[in-house]
């Protein structure tokens, strides 16, 4: 093995490494999306069946706190694609300081969604728990809350991950700067986004049903 | 020789398992696979001695059921999926792009832990008193009635799901990549096509899967009706995204065993494959087409008729590029310089095998005939004649060609050919009554049938037997040539791969220097007289 060259031995150069890197999060972003796809045809299919419990259900939903979470994901987005710039620019410590905002935000995100699962145990929403619903939309009414809490659930362990990524990232880049971390900070900075973009088809489909023209 | 190969330059337990090295990485795989193949076949046996009398004497209806269950779920997740890909794939595909190794080493080294992981958790549902569902765990059996170890078992499954996963995307990213200078996409030899599509079913089936068994499991873990029809679920659903996954994943199991064939008659024939560039094609075509037919495992189940004979009428669109496969295989032979060496025969047998399997799946697009076989044997011989006679003897074959590659050693062509041709006979034997149980209307995942289906079971059974024997064989003379066979040259069959211009085994960083190509695969000289086998 080559000594001291700093890439793998697979690559030719630096650049070619990080190509590589930069198509396989592609690749696994395209993976996630089929992963959600396949619940996302759930909901569609639950929700052609069951249109009115689907809008009764979704009335029940927190807005505010589903709008305030859309926010400030959407900013934390704003201040890692800002981070990648950052970095890109020579700025390690800049970027240090926005990947804790918006690791902070994602922190954030997560404690308003717990908030809001305690607010639906309380309000007997919890399919499986401890769920009552006023009959006759109580069957679709289930299917929409278990989908939700499955959907957002398996969104929120995606945040986790996210989070902790970006920790590492942070932590790594406290010591050096080198072109490796830049382009793992693009990758994670991609999954990010992704993440982001996914919550902002579950805002849709679960706060918005049942409150237009009501 | 000067250079250290990549099995003699380390030899402490850490070198193996926290390598890196592709070649290693299958190696590992290679051994694994051994272990759920023997777990599989040993259902398959209970099985087949059950079913040699039309009484039940051997085992219960629910044994029976957990025996079938094992042999469908092992043999699929954990034998099939990762047979050609994860073994063969994982050393051959970088050596025959000239590179150093896949793009991601340490992520298909995370790729075995994660498929032995979910191996063990799957085995242990198995140890602890097995699953009663079969591999396709229907709702709402598996998730209101079945007393069995289900979502352990779809636990196991959901972990070795992101093993295919990781495998496919590393395979995307080095064909993309790490292609050696020169090596344009139609030069690639045919192998890494059909890898190639195999991947990106992996890549885009297996989380629709890994979604499917989180619902199953949140459906029976909390009581929660999602495919539950009393509170508004639909089985069906389940069914489609079931199936959504299952049917590419027929694909997953088959395109890798007909990238080895092309290689296979590509050499013994001394010719390039006929219609290189169909061929290429035919194989994402397959991956493509594949992802709309899934509805043709639920023409009885109720769904609307339109969408019966759209799925319908899609796998008999499906089954075209396979049709231009078998063809052009066919025209390769045609005034080849055939050499019948024990892979050729492997490869020969596929080509019979997979065609009858090929030509019975569309009988079963038909409608109205896959009303009256649906659920019987003859949808059994089916897939079997695909999985079994098609992957499995592919598998064999590429494992025979490759095996001077991979272990530096010859085997006894005399035992090898003998092998294959059992496997060809046993195999027929076993399976072809099938295609005649189901037609007279004997259902499958029953241990118990009238008399007058006892014959067909009998010979089945005996072909089993043999079939069973054969697999057995090559554990012998080739597990003796690792100790005992002759050195094998670095190029036994004369062949241009780029696989086979390093040494064998090939060093641990696969060549010398970085190959660069300058010419379309499959270049073979046909003055071609060397006996490289030792008999």
């Amino acid at each position: 093995m080559p000594e001291g060259r700093g890439f793998a031995p697979q690559y030719a150069s630096v650049q070619h490494r990080d190509e590589a890197a930069e198509i396989g999060i592609w690749v696994f972003l395209a993976t996630e999306l089929l992963l959600f796809g396949g619940l996302l045809f759930a909901y569609f299919v639950y929700r052609h069946a069951n249109p009115a419990a689907f809008a009764a259900a979704s009335r029940h939903t927190d807005i505010v706190i589903g709008t305030a979470n859309t926010a400030i994901l959407l900013t934390s987005s704003f201040l890692v694609a800002c981070a990648v710039d950052a970095l890109q620019a020579g700025a390690r410590r800049i970027c240090i300081m926005l990947l804790i905002g918006a690791m902070l935000l994602g922190l954030l995100f997560l404690s308003l969604k717990a908030t809001e699962y305690a607010g639906e145990y309380h309000e007997h929403l919890v399919p499986g728990i401890n769920f009552s619903f006023a009959p006759p939309l109580a069957d679709g009414a289930e299917l929409f809350f278990t989908i939700y809490f499955v959907a957002t659930s398996i969104h929120a362990i995606h945040m986790m991950i996210g989070i902790a990524v970006l920790a590492a990232l942070a932590i790594m880049l406290r010591r050096t700067a080198s072109t490796r971390l830049c382009a793992a900070l693009r990758t994670a900075a991609l999954y990010w986004h992704f993440v982001d973009a996914i919550w902002i088809v579950l805002f849709a489909l679960i706060y918005l049903p049942g409150r237009s023209g009501a | 020789m000067t250079e250290p190969d990549y099995l003699n330059s380390s030899y402490t337990l850490r070198s193996w398992f926290l390598t890196t090295d592709h070649k290693r990485i299958a190696i590992l795989y290679f051994a694994s696979l051994i272990a759920f193949f023997f777990i599989g076949g040993a259902a398959a046996t209970a099985i087949r001695i059950e079913l040699a009398t039309p009484q039940a004497d051997l085992v219960s209806s629910d044994t029976y059921n957990r025996l079938f269950t094992m042999h469908g779920v092992i043999m699929v997740w954990f034998f099939l999926i990762p047979s050609i890909p994860n073994t063969l794939g994982n050393f051959i595909v970088p050596l025959m792009i000239g590179a150093r190794d896949l793009a991601f080493p340490r992520l298909n080294l995370l790729s075995w832990y994660l498929f032995v992981a979910g191996g063990c958790v799957t085995l242990f549902a198995i140890v602890a008193g097995g699953i009663d569902t079969g591999w396709t765990f229907y709702t709402p059996f598996s998730t209101l009635y079945s007393n069995s170890y289900v979502i352990i078992a779809v636990t196991g499954i959901f972990i070795a799901g992101f093993s295919s996963i990781l495998t496919g995307l590393n395979f995307i990213v080095t064909i993309h990549r790490l292609r050696a200078p020169g090596l344009t996409w139609y030069r690639l030899p045919l192998f890494v096509w059909s890898l190639y599509a195999t991947s990106v079913i992996l890549v885009l089936a297996t989380p629709v899967l890994a979604i499917t068994l989180v619902l199953l499991a949140t459906e029976r873990f909390f009581g929660v009706g999602i495919f539950d029809p009393k509170i508004g679920g639909d089985p069906l659903l389940f069914q489609h995204l079931f199936w959504f996954y299952s049917h590419p994943a027929v694909y997953i199991m088959i395109l890798p065993g007909m990238g080895v064939v092309n290689e296979l008659i590509s050499c013994f024939s001394r010719k390039p494959v006929f219609g290189y560039k169909f061929v290429a094609w035919a194989s994402l075509a397959i991956a493509a087409v594949g992802f709309l037919v899934w509805g043709h495992h639920m023409f009885v189940s109720g769904q609307s008729l339109l969408a019966s004979l759209v799925f319908s009428f899609m796998s008999f669109i499906v089954a075209v590029p396979s049709a231009i496969k078998v063809f052009n295989w066919t025209a390769t032979l045609h005034k080849g310089s055939l050499r019948f060496d024990a892979p050729m025969l492997y490869a020969l047998g596929f080509l019979g095998l997979f065609t009858i399997g090929g030509l019975t799946g569309l009988f079963l697009a038909c409608l109205a005939f896959d009303v009256h076989a649906t659920d019987t044997y003859f949808v059994v011989a089916h897939f079997h004649y695909i999985m079994v006679g098609g992957m499995v003897t592919a598998y064999f074959g590429g494992l025979h060609y490759w095996w001077p590659k991979i272990t530096g050693r010859l085997y006894s062509e005399y035992w090898a050919r003998t092998a294959a041709v059992l496997i060809f006979f046993g195999f027929n034997l076993t399976f072809f009554p099938q295609f005649v149980l189901g037609a007279e209307g004997m259902p499958r995942r029953y241990h118990v049938y009238p008399p007058e289906f006892q014959v067909w079971n009998v010979l089945s059974s005996g072909g089993a037997t043999i079939l069973a024997a054969a697999y057995l064989l090559p554990m012998f003379y080739l597990g003796y040539s690792l100790f005992f066979g002759s050195r094998a040259p670095a190029n036994p069959w004369d062949a241009p791969g780029l696989e086979w211009q390093t040494s064998s085994p090939p060093p641990e960083l696969n060549f010398e220097s970085q190959p660069v190509v300058t010419r379309a695969p499959y270049q073979y000289r046909t003055d071609f007289t060397a006996e490289p086998q030792n008999a």
